[in-house]
């Protein structure tokens, strides 16, 4: 069978040579889905998307949504998509940019969102991310915070809640212990 | 020893025609010789499977060897990794391991890399006849399947051009239960065909681990995932560097004391941080072993060889079982493409609209996109804009040439769909 192997071999490189077709490595299948996921994506209102490396670099991207109703409407909240080769075995690591007093994302700007971690499944996609972000901000869920202060004041007083954060996004303010600049969209 | 003395084992095996040996198996000496003189191989990894294959290749007669590996030794790796001594650490795993095997095996020659397997060309790879794999993670492997595919080539009439097909073995070890499989792309499922068989990590929900933790792999996920960038904002964390490990496990401990939680401990949280199951040294040796008998098989064609997955359970007794995977015939990674002919003068556009007017392919495609590799020559969605200039250039311009595959994709298409151009003249389609 070796034999058979080089002797074959050889031809080829031959023929290749000719042909003055050169040879590169083939993309990741995670690259290639992502492909298909982004070629598919509906983008509805007040979600936008920017590749900062270009439109042929696609394991980067930054998401920003505009939430047109709820405690956090007329906010603008960017989102960094990290996606790995190993997409869509893996979840996309997703960061919230954009300082923002929410029971289920951090001052880190750690999201609490199942599917990006529990519930993640290679079914899902990027579409299925966005949809999930835009849930959290028009049904924040106080029951298994990341930040327990948004969650306790959403909890005991939802009034005063929607007005911190409205506060915040219009004009910046600080809520507690920490300053959420401005962040209208 | 004398020569023949010392391959008698080996001997058996290349010297006796039998019943059960591959297609054009041709007993003598001569097998020998090209075992030691023309086959070269790439053991991928030296670690705990890599320091068991690169014995078993050399004791089993392979002359020219080469190691990638892009470790240095640690001291936990020497209760196994025995090709490396105390007075090793530090050091790069592949060029240590070169050394040893050299030393202890007369005649063999390896040549050791020490660098990531992302670093090396593909022309690199191209030059073995057979690469077998001792690594430890998904993307790994998948990354020198990515590679394997890419040297395949199909006929006509989609079959695959067997001197394109590189042989790849796998092997893989969790504690007690291992793996071993060939991979000859085109021909056996590749790793992007049957990657279902890799069940998801566990992941635990952020806000348990930032509210509720219940057991020591929470305290510790929490302060790898959430304390670190709180407290060392703007530093990466690295699972390799002591002191940041060190860290984790200090912050941790504080956080299960504060829960009353028992059991964080050094070893856990490298395990938890580093997703470590402990290694088996009889695992590796056993899987080490099945992996090079294929790679034997597959030069020598001494015996057919395994068909095509086969894994092993060490927890009760010593259980193996063989199974044909299938092959996955819209595989992104390793399936023909569907031909479709195409005029190289045609735009864009008109080969989009020949594919949706296609009796086969149009069943399925409504509102087709294009890539070819990494260039995007036309999506929908986000960046249609950024890609329509493209739809009035001719389809010549955009791709290599006569056989370059494209990938469609489509709201009606499960997975994308590689589609292999094929060049007529004006006259013709």
């Amino acid at each position: 069978m070796i034999k058979l192997f080089s002797v074959k071999e050889k031809q080829k490189k031959e023929a290749a040579a000719a042909n003055g077709l050169s040879k590169a490595v083939k993309q990741s299948a995670g690259e290639l889905r992502l492909q298909k996921d982004i070629s598919e994506l509906n983008l509805g209102k007040g979600v936008s998307l920017t590749f900062p490396e270009g439109k042929d670099k696609l394991l980067t991207f930054e998401i920003t949504i505009r939430p047109d109703e709820g405690t956090y409407k007329s906010g603008a909240f960017t989102f960094s998509f990290n996606i790995s080769t190993s997409y869509p075995h893996d979840a996309p690591k997703v960061k919230c940019k954009t300082k923002v007093y929410h029971p289920n994302i951090d001052l880190e700007g750690n999201v609490c969102l199942n599917i990006l971690r529990e519930d993640w499944k290679p079914v899902l996609s990027i579409n299925s991310v966005i949809y999930g972000l835009q849930f959290l901000f028009l049904d924040p869920n106080p029951e298994d915070p990341l930040n327990k202060e948004a969650a306790e004041m959403l909890q005991s007083n939802p009034r005063q809640f929607e007005h911190s954060v409205q506060m915040a996004i219009m004009r910046g303010s600080s809520i507690g212990t920490s300053y959420f600049p401005p962040c209208r969209g | 020893m004398d020569e023949d003395e010392r391959w008698r084992d080996l001997d058996m095996l290349l010297m006796r025609p039998g019943n059960i040996t591959g297609p054009g198996f041709d007993p003598g000496p001569e097998c020998r010789e090209c075992l030691r003189d023309q086959v070269h191989v790439l053991c991928v990894g030296a670690g705990g499977l890599g320091c068991e294959l690169l014995k078993d290749l050399a004791l089993s007669g392979f002359g020219q060897i080469d190691v990638i590996d892009m470790d240095t030794i640690d001291v936990s790796n020497l209760n196994r990794q025995f090709l490396f001594r105390m007075k090793d650490v530090g050091k790069p795993k592949a060029e240590v391991a070169a050394e040893r095997v050299m030393a202890r095996v007369a005649g063999v020659a390896v040549t050791p890399h020490f660098c990531r397997i992302e670093d090396k060309p593909l022309d690199f790879y191209e030059q073995f006849h057979v690469i077998i794999l001792g690594l430890d993670s998904l993307e790994a492997r998948r990354f020198m399947n990515q590679v394997a595919c890419s040297f395949l080539e199909f006929d006509a009439e989609g079959k695959p051009d067997l001197a394109s097909v590189k042989p790849v073995v796998d092997g893989g070890t969790e504690g007690f239960k291992g793996h071993a499989r060939v991979i000859l792309p085109g021909v056996t499922p590749c790793f992007d065909c049957t990657l279902w068989l890799f069940p998801p990590q566990t992941k635990f929900p952020l806000c348990t681990l930032a509210e509720t933790p219940r057991s020591p792999a929470h305290c510790i996920e929490y302060a790898h995932l959430i304390q670190w960038y709180a407290e060392r904002p703007g530093e990466a964390f690295d699972a390799d560097t002591e002191e940041h490990l060190r860290w984790v496990f200090e912050k941790a401990a504080a956080r299960a004391a504060h829960y009353g939680i028992q059991g964080v401990t050094w070893q856990l949280t490298g395990g938890v941080v580093k997703n470590i199951i402990p290694a088996i040294a009889s695992t590796n040796a056993i899987i080490a072993a099945a992996c090079t008998l294929e790679a034997l098989k597959l030069v020598t064609m001494c015996s057919s060889g395994l068909n095509n997955y086969l894994m092993y359970v060490g927890t009760e007794g010593v259980y193996t079982h063989t199974v044909a995977y299938e092959r996955d015939a819209a595989c992104p990674m390793c399936s023909a493409g569907v031909p479709f002919r195409v005029r190289p003068s045609d735009t864009l556009q008109q080969v989009l609209d020949a594919l949706v007017a296609d009796k086969a392919l149009g069943a399925k495609l409504s509102a087709p996109s294009v890539s070819y590799g990494a260039e995007n020559l036309y999506m929908r969605g986000p960046l249609e804009e950024a890609t329509r200039s493209n739809l009035a250039r001719a389809i010549g311009e955009l791709v290599d040439g006569d056989g370059s595959v494209v990938q469609v994709n489509d709201r009606g298409l499960a997975a994308p769909l590689r589609v292999k151009l094929c060049f007529v003249d004006s006259m013709e389609r």
